[in-house]
C-alpha cells in the first residue's frame, strides 16, 4: 500500500447557516488517481478550496505526506507540492504561455533569466507529459484544451507533486477530453497523484483508481473504481435510487411550430459554430438536443432567439420568419409566442442585483398588465411575483429578496416561472437544470412535460445526457456545430455517445 | 471562486460605512492642518461654524449644494445605467450658453418667472445635446464614453471662450462675460425660508433652484425605481446581455440616459448664472461638474444619499472659505487638499474599510449577512 499523499481528518466547514463541509475524512494515495464525484453543492469545491488554502477549515487536520500541516493561503499550498487547475481557467489572456507559467514565481526583478529557466523547464515537462504547447503563443489565441494544459504546467512547473483538477472536462471537446485523460495517466506513471472533481460518472470509470463519493457536505463512501458501478456510485450520489426517467405519456405531436433550415453561425472571430442546421420542432414533443459543451449548442438557441447573428438559413416561428441579422427585437418575438431559458441565468436569465419580483418581468416589462403610462404598476408586480412564487413553490417567497440570495434551483424556478406563465408557443430552454439541486430538477421535469401535455413545442439543450434522454420524445446530437444523428428516447447512452463524441472518436468512446 | 462579498444590515451599508469613510477623511486632513501648524481642532469648530453657524453661512452651504445636487444626480443617471459621464463639468458649462441667450433675450420683455422655464429648457436642452454626441459615438461607435465625455469638456471650454470673448461681451467691455441681466432674468432668493427660524442673513445667493434640485432628485428617484425606462436602464447598467435578452435595444437607452444626465448637469448652470451672478461669465461652473462625481459617489447614486451629500460638499466650500479667511496659514488651498480627501475616503477608497466591517458583523453573528446565500457557485 503506497503512503497517503493527503490525508484530511475531520474537516468541518460551515457558511453562516450551512454546514458545507462536514467531518470530512479522506485518505488519498499517493500515485494514484483519485475522483471525488457528488452534485453541484455537495461540498466538493469547498473542500478542494481548503486544501487549496482559499477556505481556512473551522476544525480538523491535513496531512501532507504523512506530517501534519497548516494551509492558510495558497502559497502554502504551493510549497507543499499542491498545484491546483481550476474550472475556469486563472490566465492572463494577453499574455503568452511563457509568461503566465512564470507569473508567480519570478524570482527576480529582471524576467531574463527566470523566463530562460522556464523555458527548457517547459521542454523538459513537455517531453515527460506530452505537454505539448507553443510557449510563445498568446493565451486568448488558444484553444480551451490548450489553456488547461497550460494550467497543469503552471502547477507542475512550480513542482507540485499533488494536482487537484476540478470538473476539467465541462469545457473540452471528447477529443481534448481524451488527451487530457492520457495526460493524466502519464502524470500518474511519473508518481504524481491527481485528485479530480467531477459529476460525470462516466470520467471516474474511465480514468480513476479510487473514488469518494460526497453528499450533502459528507463522504459518503469510498470504493476502488474496479469494483463499484455507474449504478451504484449514482446511488450514492443522490442518497436514494435514481428514476433517470421523469414519468410522461405518449407525444401527440401536432403542426410544426418552430422550423430551423439550413442556419449556420459564426462566432465572432469568424470561426463555424453551427454549421447548416436543419429540423422541425412540432406542438406537444420535447425536442432535446444532446452534446459536449461548446459544440454550437449555446449560439443555435441564441441565434433561434434572435439574440445572435446567423449567416444564413432560415428559422420560421408558427409559420413566420425570425429575423436572423441579430437585430431581431426579442420583445417582439416574446410576442409571438417564444419564450426562451436562457443557459446563463446568472448573466443574461436574472439581473442578480435586482430584487426577485424585478426579475420575475424582465423581457416582459413592456407588458401592460405591469405598467401604468410609463410607471411601473409596482402593486400588479408584486401580485404577479407572489403568484409565481406560490405556484412554483420558488423558497424563500419573498419577492422583495435580492435574486443574488436565491439558490441555484431556485433562481431557474425564477425563469422558468417568468417564461412559463406567459402561456408561451414554443419554449426553448438551454441546461434546464445546471446547478440545480434534485428536488427541483424533479419539478422542472415535471413543468417542462406538462408544458408537452398542453401542446407546446419544446426545445430542451443539455449537456446531461440522461436529462436529454429522460425528457425528449426525439433526440438530435450536435457535434462540431452539425447535426450528426437523430434518435427516438429509446436510444441508448452508448448510442447517443458515440455520436457525441463524433464519429471519428469511435475507438476512444468505447 | 468569488470571495463572498456579505450583505451588510442597511444601517451599516449606509449609515456607518460613510461615516467611518468620513472621520479618517477627517483624521488625516486634521494631521495636515497639524503640519501647517494650525490647531486641527479650531480648525474643524471654525468650518462647522462657518458653514452652518449663522444664517448667512447656511444660506451658502445650500447655495452651494443646489449645483451639486445637479451635478450629483447626473452623474447617478449614468452610472444606473452603467455608464460614467465624466462630461457633467463641460455639459453644466455649455448650458451657460443656453441660459445666456435667452435671458438676454428675455429678461426685458418677460417676468422672471416665464424667463425660469425657458432657461430651463434652454439648459437642459444643452447640457443634453453636449452629451447625446458622446453618446451617440459610444452607442454606435465604441468610443469609451469616459474619453469622449472628457474631450468634449475641453471642446466647451473653448466654445465658451469664444462666445464670451467674441459673440456675448457687450462692446467696450474688458471682462469676457455677458452684460448683466435685468430682474426679467433674476431668480428669487429663498432667504426668507432661513429667516423664518430666526436667523438673520445679510446677503446670500440661496434661490429658488434649490427647490428645483429638491423636485429633481424626486423625478430621479421616480424615473429610476418607477418607471419602465428607469427598469430598462437598471437592466443594461448591471447585465448588457440581460437587457439583450429582454429585448431593450443597447443604443436606444444608452442615448436617453445620457441625454437625461446631460439635461441634468446643464441644469446645474442655472443656479450660479440665473440665481447668483446674473450674467454668464468664464469658467463659473468652476469643478461643481467633477464634485457631482464625489457626490453621486458618495451618495451611493440614491437621490436621497445624493442631497445629503451635496450639502456635506455645501458644507465644505462655504465652511472651507470661512477657514481660510479666519487661519491665514490654511490657504485656498489647502482647503482643496481637505475636500480631495473626502472625495478620496469616501469615493474613490469606498470599500477600503468593508471587507473588515463585514468580517466583524461576521464574527458577531454570521447568519445576519447571509454569507452561507451567497455562497456555492461551484460544485
Amino acid at each position: 500500500m503506497a503512503q497517503a499523499a493527503i490525508e484530511l481528518i475531520g474537516i468541518n466547514k460551515s457558511f453562516g447557516a450551512v454546514r458545507a463541509n462536514r467531518d470530512i475524512n479522506l485518505e488519498v494515495a499517493r500515485g494514484t488517481i483519485h475522483g471525488i464525484v457528488g452534485e453541484n453543492g455537495a461540498g466538493k469545491s469547498t473542500l478542494m478550496s481548503i486544501l487549496y488554502g482559499f477556505y481556512q477549515a473551522d476544525s480538523g487536520e491535513i496531512h501532507v505526506g504523512g506530517k501534519p500541516v497548516s494551509i492558510n493561503t495558497s502559497n502554502d499550498a504551493i510549497a507543499l507540492g499542491i498545484g491546483m487547475v481550476h474550472q475556469h481557467f486563472m490566465l492572463v489572456d494577453n499574455f503568452t504561455v511563457l509568461e503566465n507559467v512564470i507569473l508567480g514565481a519570478e524570482n527576480d526583478a529582471l524576467l531574463k533569466s527566470s523566463i530562460a529557466k522556464a523555458r527548457s523547464e517547459l521542454e523538459r515537462l513537455e517531453r515527460e507529459y506530452g505537454l505539448e504547447v507553443d510557449p510563445d503563443a498568446i493565451i486568448e489565441e488558444l484553444p480551451v484544451g490548450l489553456q488547461q494544459r497550460v494550467e497543469i504546467l503552471k502547477a507542475l512547473y512550480r513542482g507540485a507533486e499533488i494536482l487537484i483538477l476540478d470538473e476539467p472536462t465541462g469545457v473540452l471537446t471528447p477529443a481534448e477530453a481524451d488527451h487530457l485523460f492520457r495526460i493524466l495517466k502519464q502524470l500518474k506513471e511519473q508518481g504524481k497523484t491527481v485528485v479530480l472533481i467531477t459529476h460525470k460518472l462516466r470520467e471516474i470509470m474511465a480514468i480513476t483508481d479510487t473514488v469518494s463519493v460526497m453528499r450533502q457536505g459528507t463522504m459518503v463512501a469510498t470504493r476502488a473504481t474496479k469494483e463499484t458501478t455507474v449504478g451504484e456510485l449514482a446511488e450514492l450520489m443522490v442518497g436514494r435510487r435514481v428514476l433517470l426517467r421523469v414519468e410522461k405519456g405518449q407525444s401527440e405531436a401536432g403542426a410544426i411550430k418552430l422550423s430551423v433550415k439550413n442556419l449556420t453561425v459564426k462566432d465572432s472571430r469568424g470561426v463555424t459554430m453551427v454549421d447548416d442546421v436543419s429540423f422541425d420542432v412540432r406542438g406537444g414533443e420535447i425536442v432535446g438536443i444532446a452534446g459536449v459543451a461548446g459544440n454550437g449548442q449555446s449560439e443555435l438557441l441564441e441565434a433561434i432567439s434572435g439574440i445572435r447573428h446567423a449567416v444564413s438559413g432560415e428559422v420560421m416561428l408558427e409559420g413566420r420568419p425570425v429575423d436572423l441579422t441579430g437585430k431581431a427585437d426579442p420583445g417582439e418575438l416574446r410576442d409571438r409566442g417564444l419564450a426562451h431559458v436562457p443557459e446563463d441565468r446568472h448573466h443574461v436569465g436574472l439581473v442578480l442585483a435586482f430584487e426577485e419580483n424585478e426579475n420575475s418581468i424582465l423581457g416582459y416589462h413592456d407588458d401592460e398588465r405591469y405598467l401604468k403610462g410609463p410607471f411601473l404598476n409596482v402593486d400588479a408586480i408584486m401580485a404577479d411575483a407572489k403568484d409565481k412564487i406560490e405556484k412554483y413553490d420558488i423558497r424563500p417567497g419573498n419577492p422583495r429578496l435580492r435574486t443574488a440570495n436565491f439558490s441555484g434551483g431556485n433562481q431557474q424556478k425564477i425563469v422558468l416561472a417568468r417564461e412559463m406563465e406567459q402561456d408561451p408557443g414554443v419554449l426553448i430552454v438551454g441546461q434546464p437544470t445546471r446547478g440545480v439541486d434534485v428536488g427541483a430538477i424533479e419539478f422542472i421535469h415535471k413543468r417542462l412535460i406538462a408544458m408537452r401535455d398542453q401542446g407546446k413545442a419544446v426545445l430542451v439543450v443539455s449537456v446531461e445526457l440522461d436529462e436529454i434522454r429522460s425528457l425528449s420524445d426525439r433526440i438530435l446530437v450536435m457535434f462540431a456545430g452539425r447535426i450528426v444523428g437523430e434518435h427516438g428516447p429509446e436510444a441508448t447512452e452508448g448510442e447517443l455517445g458515440l455520436l457525441m463524441a463524433g464519429v471519428e472518436h469511435q475507438e476512444a468512446a468505447e | 471562486m468569488s470571495t463572498p462579498y456579505a450583505k451588510l444590515p442597511a444601517w451599516a451599508d449606509y449609515g456607518l460605512i460613510p461615516l467611518i469613510n468620513l472621520s479618517v477623511a477627517f483624521i488625516v486632513a486634521g494631521f495636515v492642518v497639524m503640519l501647517v501648524g494650525e490647531n486641527p481642532f479650531r480648525a474643524a469648530v471654525i468650518l462647522v461654524q462657518g458653514a452652518f453657524g449663522r444664517g448667512t453661512g447656511i444660506a451658502f452651504t445650500l447655495y452651494y449644494a443646489t449645483t451639486f445636487i445637479f451635478s450629483g444626480l447626473s452623474v447617478a443617471v449614468a452610472v444606473h445605467c452603467g455608464l460614467f459621464n465624466i462630461g457633467g463639468e463641460g455639459q453644466g458649462y455649455i448650458a451657460g450658453l443656453g441660459i445666456g441667450v435667452v435671458c438676454l433675450a428675455f429678461d426685458s420683455i418677460l417676468p422672471w418667472w416665464l424667463t425660469f422655464p425657458l432657461a430651463i429648457i434652454a439648459a437642459a436642452g444643452m447640457g443634453a445635446l453636449w452629451a447625446l454626441i458622446p453618446a451617440y459615438l459610444q452607442a454606435k461607435r465604441g468610443s469609451h464614453i469616459v474619453i469622449t465625455t472628457i474631450m468634449f469638456n475641453f471642446i466647451a471650454a473653448s466654445v465658451m471662450v469664444y462666445a464670451l470673448v467674441d459673440i456675448l461681451k457687450p462692446a467696450g467691455s474688458m471682462a469676457p462675460q455677458t452684460r448683466n441681466f435685468l430682474p426679467g432674468a433674476e431668480l428669487p432668493k429663498l432667504n426668507w425660508i432661513i429667516e423664518l427660524f430666526g436667523a438673520k442673513i445679510r446677503s446670500a445667493p440661496l434661490n429658488i433652484c434649490f427647490l428645483l434640485a429638491l423636485i429633481m432628485a424626486f423625478l430621479v428617484w421616480l424615473l429610476i425605481w418607477r418607471t419602465k425606462l428607469g427598469y430598462e436602464m437598471r437592466t443594461y447598467g448591471h447585465s448588457p446581455k440581460a437587457a439583450r435578452y429582454a429585448g431593450i435595444s443597447e443604443t436606444r437607452i444608452i442615448l436617453i440616459a445620457m441625454v437625461i444626465s446631460g439635461a441634468l448637469a446643464g441644469m446645474m448652470a442655472l443656479n450660479p448664472v440665473m440665481g447668483d451672478q446674473h450674467n454668464v461669465a468664464l469658467d463659473f461652473v468652476s469643478g461643481a461638474g467633477f464634485v457631482g462625481i464625489a457626490v453621486a459617489l458618495m451618495g451611493r447614486s440614491h437621490p436621497v444619499g445624493i442631497v445629503l451629500a451635496a450639502m456635506l460638499f455645501g458644507m465644505l466650500y462655504q465652511g472651507g472659505a470661512e477657514l481660510a479667511f479666519e487661519m491665514p496659514a490654511i490657504s485656498r488651498d489647502m482647503i482643496v487638499i481637505i475636500q480631495g480627501l473626502v472625495i478620496l475616503f469616501a469615493g474613490a477608497l469606498e470599500h477600503m474599510f468593508r471587507p473588515y466591517i463585514q468580517a466583524l458583523f461576521a464574527s458577531l453573528s454570521p447568519t445576519s449577512v447571509g454569507i452561507g446565500a451567497v455562497k456555492g457557485k461551484g460544485a
